[in-house]
């Protein structure tokens, strides 16, 4: 019954590695982005803030199908965005698909840095300022690294939903396991709740984790007050 | 608007602050224009790729608008399914028996933990072998259960949270005044848990109608984006398209949010509820798979 | 408070009577006659801005319910996606399927078919000014596009370019702006499929067919799987629409802007 998950023409620990890598990279891209996003929404320049807002409140509500299908359509066919130079035509969607989940995802992380921001207390920014720390400053060696402290749990929830996320990549061919699952369910009729059940336990196999090391670290780095 | 981070700017640091904005526009400038004119050289900027959206109504009254109809259809079915559900499982996870809790957290956990691409995709082949649901209306059927399985699993937290956000006292008094179990939830708790829950439970709507768009690239349901698809085959103009359908998109959320914003003042201003509201960023940590409680006791929302 | 959860209440079953009235289609009755067609293949099953369907399977599906006594006004047209033909025939959610669906052993296991009606090929849809690709093999390191769920890539990528590197859309529309922008360099399926891509208005002059015929897809009308008299009326209706050089009309009108000739019209082999 489970024979044709050795099937070669199945690779199926291949499809999840691709998962890997796509939560991975679009994580780090995301945190990168959401970071100066938050920061842009926090700044002393009302076209930064204003910039920073429209962003998250436009890709917030844009489906993130519509957003990975754009990188494709889009950024690649129309504009000729290749995101470093040729390569296949397989890694270049896979890496146009992180480029719109890490797009997508940082607006969630901006929204998370901003509240954690607000958490912490007036007195350490003020202290700050009155030591003569200019914005970027107070931003970068004050806040920020307290703020981060507290939002470890937000910012866990967000990389999970990121890895259920990555399926939207299926969109634009990338071989990830929601293409898979696809495929294996049209060809494999008869055992569809077989197929469901293996791709459900391997996604339950990379969020679980992923909850419970964070949510442990939440509590050790978080910020007692 | 003053700000902690940083001090009312001096002569200097308004300069400063110019210079930054006059760099950040010519950069923002720069590449509006680098992106204009390489859409320009490669023809998608051409009249006839446009003008079918203002001129023709036909382009609204075939594609966009059955379009969206369906999108809200499906969006609409699945809330309204999704809320009563979700209730009932935050509830049940609040049981004094042990095995309900059990058989509700198991749900809960297990449908938050996978893609609601994969329920859908599952949905729809499950639906086509095992009953006969007409095929027009299957991908309708199997985006509604995805999202509903999906949506109904976080309402069930938010509903839990909103409840635990709730003053102990509230529920002491209740029982004081010798009410049973089932009357201090529906009389006392819940009441005021909605108010908490509500901008929580708005922020899953807007999900709930940004997810539709996944059934229309994996199963062919034609909701608003599938429909957009079939306009770049008769005007192969993807860009404008796309365009106009990720405008329809952010328009709906911010009415669904701006709609809720609306009745959360109103119900506010009634002033009955002790709880606090639970924020965006406090829904975001329901996500988190992880099986701490997400809420303490006392009135004591969010992080621990 | 309890006023206003009424009120919400009230509002959300209402939104689910509207939607499950919605829903609710008419079917089955015996004055119209439910075709399958494909909705996104212009020149063969296209849906246009005005809301009516164009192309070549859809002329041979009026031609025959004419046949059987329907007028074009109590066709009712169903978008028929590949992968649920079968089913759509088996459930009798239609009567009947022109919808570029090939005569297989395997489909006969589970559903009837009347014709062929034409004999298309798979071949490749490359841009007018391309050079380079002659053979299937010449894909090898070139992108291919198909739609997921198509056996026509994989073959092509199995058996004739294993080096070939595939690009999966959902829909060939997609496969189509690649393709007239550069980013992929073929687009393979029937090339009765791809003639009516390559004639369209839009992308006029920009595609041909790099007439490889790589292999013979003939495509029938999909019936219930053992109507037998329903079968021999449909084919009495192909012959008929053959002879009276309707059927060439047809192709012309559908095939013709785009250069492209399916042959003769095929013998009618599907006969019980």
């Amino acid at each position: 019954m489970f024979d044709f998950l050795d099937s070669p023409q199945y690779n199926l620990l291949g499809a999840f590695w691709l998962t890997v890598q796509l939560t991975v990279f679009s994580g780090i891209g995301a945190l990168v982005w959401g970071t100066i996003l938050a920061g842009m929404r926090v700044s002393p320049v009302p076209v930064m803030r204003a910039f920073g807002t429209a962003y998250v409140n436009v890709v917030r509500n844009t489906p993130l199908t519509l957003i990975i299908v754009f990188t494709s359509l889009g950024l690649y066919n129309s504009l000729g965005i290749t995101l470093g130079g040729g390569g296949d035509i397989e890694s270049i969607n896979f890496r146009l698909a992180v480029l719109g989940l890490a797009a997508y995802t940082a607006t969630f992380v901006c929204e998370a840095l901003r509240s954690g921001i607000n958490t912490v207390g007036l007195g350490q920014a003020e202290a700050a300022r009155a030591l003569g720390l200019g914005f970027f400053q107070v931003l970068w060696s004050i806040v920020l690294p307290q703020a981060f402290r507290s939002v470890v749990a937000p910012l866990a929830s967000v990389l999970i939903a990121l890895t259920k996320n990555t399926t939207v990549a299926a969109a634009i061919g990338v071989a990830e396991a929601a293409l898979l699952m696809k495929e294996m369910i049209e060809n494999e009729s008869d055992a569809i709740l077989l197929v469901f059940a293996v791709f459900a336990f391997g996604f339950i196999v990379l969020t679980l984790p992923t909850g419970l090391v964070l949510g442990w670290l939440s509590k050790r780095v978080a910020v007692k007050r | 608007m003053s700000s902690v981070l940083y001090d009312t700017p001096g002569p200097r640091a308004k300069v400063r602050n110019a210079l930054y904005t006059v760099g950040f526009l010519v950069v923002l400038g720069a590449a509006l224009y680098w992106v204009l004119r390489t859409l320009g050289d490669a023809g998608e900027l051409e009249a006839d790729k446009w003008s079918p959206f203002f001129t023709d109504s036909r382009v609204w009254t075939t594609f966009l608008l059955p379009g969206l109809v369906n999108t809200l259809k499906a969006a609409a079915l699945a809330m309204a399914i999704a809320l009563p559900l979700g209730a009932v499982l935050g509830i049940a996870r609040l049981s004094d028996h042990a095995w309900v809790r059990g058989v509700a957290g198991a749900i809960v956990e297990f449908f938050r933990a996978i893609p609601v691409l994969l329920l859908m995709v599952f949905a729809n082949e499950a639906y086509a072998m095992w009953t006969n649901v007409d095929s027009g209306v299957r991908p309708l059927y199997a985006v509604v259960t995805g999202l509903v399985l999906y949506n109904a699993s976080v309402l069930a937290e938010v509903v839990r949270a909103g409840i635990l956000s709730l003053p102990r006292g509230q529920t002491d008094a209740a029982q004081a005044i010798g009410m049973r179990k089932w009357q201090v939830m529906t009389f006392v708790l819940l009441p005021q848990a909605v108010t908490a829950m509500l901008p929580a439970i708005v922020s899953q709507l807007v999900v709930i109608v940004k997810d539709t768009a996944l059934g229309g690239a994996v199963l062919g349901f034609s909701e608003l984006l599938r429909q957009g698809d079939l306009i770049t085959v008769n005007y192969s103009n993807p860009i404008a398209a796309y365009l106009f359908v990720g405008l329809l998109f952010i328009v709906l959320n911010f009415a669904l949010t701006g709609g809720a914003g609306w009745l959360e003042r109103r119900i506010r201003q009634g002033g009955r509820s002790s709880g606090k509201a639970l924020t965006t960023e406090q829904l975001e940590e329901l996500e988190n798979v992880g099986p701490e409680p997400v809420t303490g006791r006392g009135g004591e929302t969010g992080r621990t | 408070m309890r006023f206003r959860k009424t009120g919400a209440a009230v509002a959300a079953a209402l939104a689910l009577a509207v939607s499950a009235t919605a829903c609710g289609s008419d079917s089955g009755s015996d004055d119209t006659i439910t075709i399958g067609i494909k909705f996104d293949q212009p020149g063969l099953g296209l849906k246009t801005p005005d809301g009516a369907y164009e192309g070549f399977d859809v002329d041979v599906a009026t031609y025959v319910a004419k046949e059987l006594g329907y007028e074009a006004g109590d066709i009712e047209w169903k978008q028929s996606p590949s992968p649920e033909r079968e089913n759509l025939l088996s459930r009798g959610d239609v009567d009947m399927i022109a919808a570029t669906y090939s005569i297989t052993d395997e489909r006969k296991e589970k559903v009837s078919f009347a014709g062929p009606y034409l004999i298309a090929h798979q071949d490749l849809l490359i841009r007018s000014d391309e050079t380079a690709i002659t053979d299937a093999s010449d894909l090898n390191d070139k992108n291919l596009c198909s739609v997921g769920g198509s056996t026509s890539a994989q073959n092509v990528k199995n058996e004739l370019a294993p080096d070939a590197e595939l690009q999966e859309f959902d829909t060939y529309s997609k496969c189509l702006d690649g393709l007239s922008k550069g980013t992929v360099d073929a687009l393979t399926t029937d090339d009765a499929i791809l003639a009516g891509y390559a004639a369209q208005d839009n992308y006029e002059g920009q595609f041909k067919l790099a007439g490889l015929s790589l292999s013979d897809e003939n495509y029938g009308i999909g019936l219930k799987k053992g109507d037998t008299e329903m079968q021999e009326k449909v084919n009495a209706a192909l012959e008929k629409m053959i002879e009276d050089g309707s059927w060439k009309e047809a192709v012309d009108k559908h095939f013709g802007p785009a250069g492209y000739d399916p042959g003769e019209a095929p013998e009618i082999t599907e006969k019980s």
